[in-house]
């Protein structure tokens, strides 16, 4: 009994919410170490660093979408580029089309206006051809019937035949019945 | 406490006594002295690594310390005060947020295996620290009848019910608030240091014949709530640093 009652004096001496005097000063610089170091150093020196990569990264950012706005810019440029081109091509398509088909024309009539004259001298060349071929055949003929009748009849009839036309009327007889068998 | 009957070294208030570990000129330098002062080397040491040479691009040590201040400045002191208001007080916040958790954190390190916050003092000084802040900026904010408004709540629309309000608001603002603040912190750590001793010795001392099963309960709740009191510690910490933000935006409102 009387143990316990000194227990409990002991224990009263020891109050675990009165904080005893060394331990509060021992707690102050505890404290105050920490805090000396992450308000004088620590934290300007994180912030400084946490500032520069929000910098950087909000530079980046910036920088990317001038780039992106450039980009645009020089999209669209090539595109009205690109436009003009193609409608100077048509242009310039359309323009070709037209010359060829007029030089097509061209050619076709001056190919047409050949091909008559050619033909048109080649008639003439064949009547000549023929006429001159006629009346050499004409001649001979009449040559070779005169010579072939003086040999039958044994003697020259050539200024008789020549005045007497008869070997011109036996040739035109000739030609009717030729004419008439065709 | 020795005798009770069954010998059984019940944990009390004698496993918050530490004797002296020497003594210079009268003052006792004891165990909780000395794991305060490391803590304080701890949480200066780490944050040097990972903040003396910050870079832009961080390191792994850096990230960490990164994460940690964030987590107390964006998470705990912009939340309750905004960026603007808020950016004054973020040194003591972290300080306090880091110094509070390690110092809890003792509480289970092998060796160490005593929470410097159980001892009133340290959760003394820390709270006197948050009183002294908020209350004179009460008063640098509002002049000295503002910020007696701030504090006591006065609003003239009570009407009658106005002067027990301003006396209970008093009452609990300025005297109760710095005391509840301590308290909370000391009571948390102070109850877990309990649980933890009183779980650790049980398993020991159940350690015979038929008390053996005893025993292995008693040896799986010390881990169960090892594990419960790291979880706690951190609370706590937030919990003071949150209670503390939140006093100051109190003195920085315009209506209490």
């Amino acid at each position: 009994m009387i143990a316990n009652l000194v227990q409990l004096a002991a224990e009263e001496k020891q109050n675990p919410l009165v904080p005893p005097g060394p331990e509060l000063l021992v707690g102050a610089i505890a404290f105050a170490i920490v805090f000396f170091f992450f308000w004088k150093k620590l934290l300007p020196n994180i912030n400084k660093v946490l500032e520069e990569r929000r910098e950087a990264i909000e530079g980046g950012i910036e920088k990317a979408e001038a780039a992106q706005v450039e980009a645009q810019s020089v999209l669209e440029q090539y595109k009205a580029q690109l436009a003009e081109a193609r409608h100077e091509a048509a242009r310039l398509r359309q323009e070709a089309q037209e010359q060829g088909a007029a030089l097509i024309a061209e050619m076709r009539a001056e190919g047409q206006r050949q091909r008559e004259e050619i033909v048109a001298a080649g008639h003439a060349q064949i009547e000549a051809d023929r006429k001159a071929a006629a009346s050499a055949l004409r001649q001979d003929v009449g040559h070779l019937a005169t010579e072939l009748a003086g040999k039958l009849v044994g003697e020259s009839l050539e200024d008789h035949a020549r005045q007497s036309r008869v070997i011109d009327r036996f040739l035109d007889e000739l030609e009717e019945k030729a004419e008439a068998t065709r | 406490m020795s005798d009770n009957g069954c010998g059984f070294p019940a944990p009390g208030l004698h496993s918050f006594l530490f004797k002296p570990l020497f003594t210079v000129g009268g003052f006792e330098f004891n165990k909780v002295m000395l794991l305060a002062l490391i803590t304080s080397a701890v949480v200066v040491i780490f944050f040097s690594a990972a903040f003396g040479k910050a870079k832009v691009i961080p390191g792994k040590l850096q990230m960490v310390g990164e994460a940690g201040y964030d987590f107390v400045r964006r998470g705990i002191v912009y939340e309750t005060l905004g960026k603007r208001d808020g950016e004054k007080y973020v040194p003591l916040m972290v300080s306090l947020f880091f110094f509070i958790w390690i110092a809890n954190i003792w509480s289970v390190i092998p060796l160490a295996q005593f929470p410097v916050s159980s001892i009133i003092a340290y959760p003394a000084v820390l709270a006197a620290v948050v009183y002294l802040t908020w209350l004179p900026l009460t008063f640098k904010k509002h002049g000295f009848a503002g910020g007696f408004k701030n504090i006591t709540g006065y609003d003239a629309s009570l009407g009658a019910v106005l002067p027990l309000v301003v006396v209970i608001e008093f009452f609990s603002n300025v005297i109760v608030r710095p005391f509840t603040h301590a308290v909370r912190l000391f009571a948390n750590m102070f109850a877990g240091h309990l649980l933890l001793v009183m779980f650790t010795v049980a398993s020991w001392y159940l350690l015979n014949s038929w008390l053996i099963p005893g025993a292995a309960v008693s040896f799986v709740m010390t881990i169960v709530m090892v594990m419960f009191e790291l979880f706690v510690q951190a609370v706590q910490a937030y919990v003071f640093v949150l209670l503390a933000c939140s006093y100051v935006q109190g003195a920085l409102a315009e209506h209490h």
